[in-house]
This record gives C-alpha cells, structure tokens and sequence, in this order.
C-alpha cells in the first residue's frame, strides 16, 4: 500500500533521530563526569543563560501572575471562593506556570542562539579546528552550556516563581480590592515544599533539555547558513515539544500517588 | 619507504552512501618533505586530510602517523598524534568568540597546559613571525581581512612548534599578493620548524612553491605522484590537462555543455 511506505519511512526517520540524541545525550553525561571540566567556560555560560535570560523570565512571570489572579478572581466569585486566589497563583506559579513558561522563554532565546553559535561553527571548520588543537568539543561546547543550563533554570525559575506570586498580589491587593495581609496569608497557607520543589526539579530537566537540544541540532548541522537556520529552527521546537512533554511526565512523578 | 615516512596512507576508501570519493589511495610524507595533493573540485582532497586528522573515519586502508596506526587508534594514541600537529584550515576558522592572541594560544593553554600570561607572549611572537604586529593581538578575529586572517592561522598552526603540518587550499578566497606571501610564509615556517607537510591545492602556483613532492587525486586513487621539478615534463596527460587548465582532454569535469 502506498500510504504505508511514508509513514513508515517517517516513523523510523524519527526512531534514527530519537536513537541519535540518546547517544549525544550519553556522551555528554560522560563528559560531564570525567576530567577536564572547562569552569571558567562554566560560568561564562551560566552568565550567558541565566543572568542574560533574567529580564525576559521576569516579564512572562510578572504579567502571568497578574492575569492568573485576574481570571481566576472572575473564575472563583461565580461560587464565592475569591479566597483561593492567591493559593491558586501560588501553587500555579510554582508547579506550572513558573517553570513552563521561564522554560518556553529560554528555549526560545539560549536554544536557538546555541543552536546558532555552535552550528555556525560546524560549518565553518571551528570545531574541527578544536579537534586539531587536542580540544574535544564535547567537554569543550556541550558540556559547560549543559551543566549551566541545569544550574540556572532552577534559579531563574525561583525567581519567576516570586516575581509571579508578586504579580499576583500587586493586582490582587491593587486592582481586586484583597487585603495585603490576608492575601500574603493565603498564599502561604496552603503552599507545600513539594510545590516548589517540583517546579525546581522540572527546571532543572528544562535546563538540560533546552541545552541540549540547542547543542545537538548545531553540532550536526550542515549545509551553510541555511543549515544553521535550519538548526535553530529545530532546536526550538524540539526543546519546546520536550518540555511540554516532559513536563507532563515529571507532574505525573511527583503528584500521583 | 613506508617504513620510514612521517605519515603514510595505503589503500583508504572512504565514501559517503553510494558515493565513493577515495578509492584506494596510497601515499606518503617523509620527514621534513612537504607533498602538496592536488587535484579538481570533489575529487577527495579534503577528505584524505580529514581521513589521516581523524576528522573522518575511513572505510578501510591503513593510515600510519610516525608508524602508529590511527584507524582505530585510542584516543591516547589520537591525542598524541595531534599534539604534533598543526593545521591551517580553508577559511581559517579563527574562533569568534576569542581574541586573535587568544586564537593563536589556544593549543599551548588548552592543548599544552600553559600559563596565559606566558601564551600570550608566545602568541604574539607567532604572530610576528607571520608578519602582525602585537596591535592585532587583542583584535577580534571579526575585523581582520580574509589575508590576514589566513595569517593568524598559519600562526595558531605554528605555535606548538608541531612536527606535522596540514594546509587546507591554503591560498583560496585571497588575492594573488597575498596568496603568494602566504606561500612564503608556509615554506618560512615549514622550514624553520623542520616540519612534514601535507597541502591540498587546486593552485599550482601555490603547490610549485610550498612543496618538495607532488601528488595528483583523480577518482579517489592518486595517478601521479612525483618531485615538483618532473611536473612539467611528466607523461601524463591527466597531469598536463590539470596543470594547462584545459577544458579539453581526459578528465571527466562535472560540467553540462557550455
């Protein structure tokens, strides 16, 4: 039957890849367990990733604290718990919210310049030029963006958790008319560690993700600058398809019991 | 001769899906000797060099560095291979995001071990014996023209006094001026060093001044290798053809009617 044969072309098209990034996946984590390990690289990245990203994780959070409180305030007084908003914001913000969106921001803005950077040097002979001068790439480009994204995805989500519960209580306190103390209240009250704790977690796969995808599709791009845009292209959408499915998967470890 | 080469390659095949691009080739770099291969557009230049860096892994043959196989060599054996050896690539390929000293000191910090502060005295010493000034030095590799560019990398090449060099179409994308004082500064160097070379050229001009040896790669076998001096008077006439430059004669160019 004709129809089978693309199908099944596709699908083992998608087996090959899904086979090909468990191996660069494998060969990272063993570079980032064995010597030498580029720290100052390390930190320059983190730079790059975390503190560089911080402005734009700031902004999604802020107005999506802001509008979760709106909506669910219009939500809620259809049966009288407007109380719960600030609990809804909260626990949104730390589980979902906060690390899905930061997530999403980062994919699109260190994935893609990942992406960029390394295939750019793909195709113009750099990384082999750093396998001439006894450097390998992999501990050399891969790893100090993996580790940095591992690192500072939770924090920047920390942050965008409280900048996101602040957005909260800023139209909450502001614009619904909720005391500030009752508001602050409530929204600790019914927060547990594992909320946060979970958002952190996800963060962190996030991190890995995000970087890793970015470093893949640009170290095997090929084909010029079309190939490198192509790169980009697919280390977004990659990174951001596996961030909403692994997201689903790490909430399902967490929260059912 | 294999017994006392530099490097020596016997019998690599390497090809890419249906498409065979080295067929069997057999050579051979004596210490201190520069071979230059040449030979047109797709017909394996680049990936003979690629083959014996490692950078590709042949199909089958043999390639021997100072008679240690490098076909599935470990990577200590790898290491030490490119320890010796130095590199100029095509288009340089300078890292963007390092300054030129920085570019230049690679090998000795990150290869080497080195301190930067004592690198980058050496760096700027490099960059001298290619004719920079130490004002490049902190320059990004950004704002260099293509000549000089070539330039730094000839000098990141040279910087860990390697016994093996490799040039890459060392003069293309440059006017000929500074393709020819490229050639000058290859042969200054490769001889100062007492260095191996191996250069893949399409520019005979280039291939007649930087080497003692040459090879022609025609559909993946090498068909005539000899010292630079017999290229004129060679008898064949794949050789000639390539050296005249002409549209007319044995080899099969990639080319529809014109």
């Amino acid at each position: 039957m004709p129809i089978f044969a693309p199908v099944g072309h596709m699908f083992l098209t998608f087996l090959a890849l899904v086979g090909r990034v468990t191996v660069f996946a494998g060969r990272t984590i063993g570079h980032m367990v064995t010597p030498p390990i580029y720290f100052r690289l390390i930190f320059k990245q983190m730079r790059e990733i975390g503190y560089y990203s911080l402005p734009v994780v700031a902004m999604t959070t802020l107005f999506a604290g802001m509008v979760l409180a709106l909506q669910s305030y219009s939500g809620f007084s259809r049966f009288s718990a407007e109380s719960a908003v600030a609990t809804v914001v909260v626990i949104s913000m730390t589980r979902e919210l906060g690390p899905v969106l930061a997530g999403l921001m980062v994919a699109g803005r260190v994935g893609a310049a990942i992406a960029a950077e390394i295939g750019t040097m793909r195709v113009t002979e750099q990384i082999d030029a750093l396998v001439t001068l006894s450097t390998n790439p992999f501990k050399y480009l891969v790893v100090p963006r993996v580790i940095a994204g591992l690192v500072t995805l939770p924090v920047l989500v920390l942050i965008g958790d409280i900048i996101g519960v602040l957005g909260g209580y800023l139209v909450g306190v502001n614009k619904l008319g909720f005391n500030d103390g009752s508001y602050i209240r409530n929204t600790f009250q019914y927060l547990e560690q594992l909320d946060v704790i979970s958002g952190l977690v996800k963060a962190a796969v996030f991190g890995f993700i995000i970087t890793l995808m970015g470093c893949y599709h640009g170290y095997n791009s090929r084909g010029g600058a079309q190939g490198v845009g192509q790169a980009t292209t697919n280390a977004v959408v990659s990174s951001s398809i596996l961030i909403l499915i692994s997201n689903y998967v790490v909430t399902e470890l967490f929260f059912t019991r | 001769m294999s017994t006392t080469a530099k490097i020596s390659l016997r019998n690599v095949h390497k090809g890419f899906g249906p498409k065979k691009v080295l067929q069997g080739v057999d050579l051979d770099v004596a210490p201190g000797e520069s071979v230059a291969i040449i030979g047109g557009s797709g017909t394996g230049k680049s990936v003979t060099l690629k083959c014996v860096l490692g950078l590709l892994t042949p199909d089958e043959g043999s390639i021997t560095v100072d008679g240690t196989e490098m076909i599935g060599a470990t990577h200590a054996d790898r290491d030490a291979m490119l320890a010796k050896t130095g590199m100029l690539f095509q288009g340089a390929a300078l890292f963007d995001s390092l300054t030129v000293w920085e570019n230049v000191a690679f090998g000795l910090i990150e290869g080497q071990g080195m301190k930067p502060a004592k690198a980058r005295d050496l760096a700027i010493a490099r960059l001298g014996d290619v004719g920079l000034g130490s004002e490049v030095a902190n320059l990004s590799p950004a704002s260099l023209s293509g000549g000089m560019q070539k330039r730094v990398g000839l000098a990141r090449a040279i910087a860990t006094d390697p016994e093996i060099l490799f040039f890459d179409e060392p003069t293309t994308g440059i006017d000929p001026i500074m393709g020819d004082v490229i050639n000058d500064l290859i042969v200054k160097c490769t001889r100062e060093l007492g260095a191996s070379a191996m250069t893949i050229t399409h520019d005979m001009a280039s291939a007649r001044k930087i080497a003692d040896r040459v090879a022609m790669l025609y559909q993946g076998k090498i068909i005539w290798d000899g010292p630079v001096s017999e290229i004129d008077d060679a008898d064949n006439p794949y050789l000639q053809q390539f050296v005249a430059g002409d549209i007319e004669g044995p080899l099969e160019l990639d080319l529809k009617h014109l």
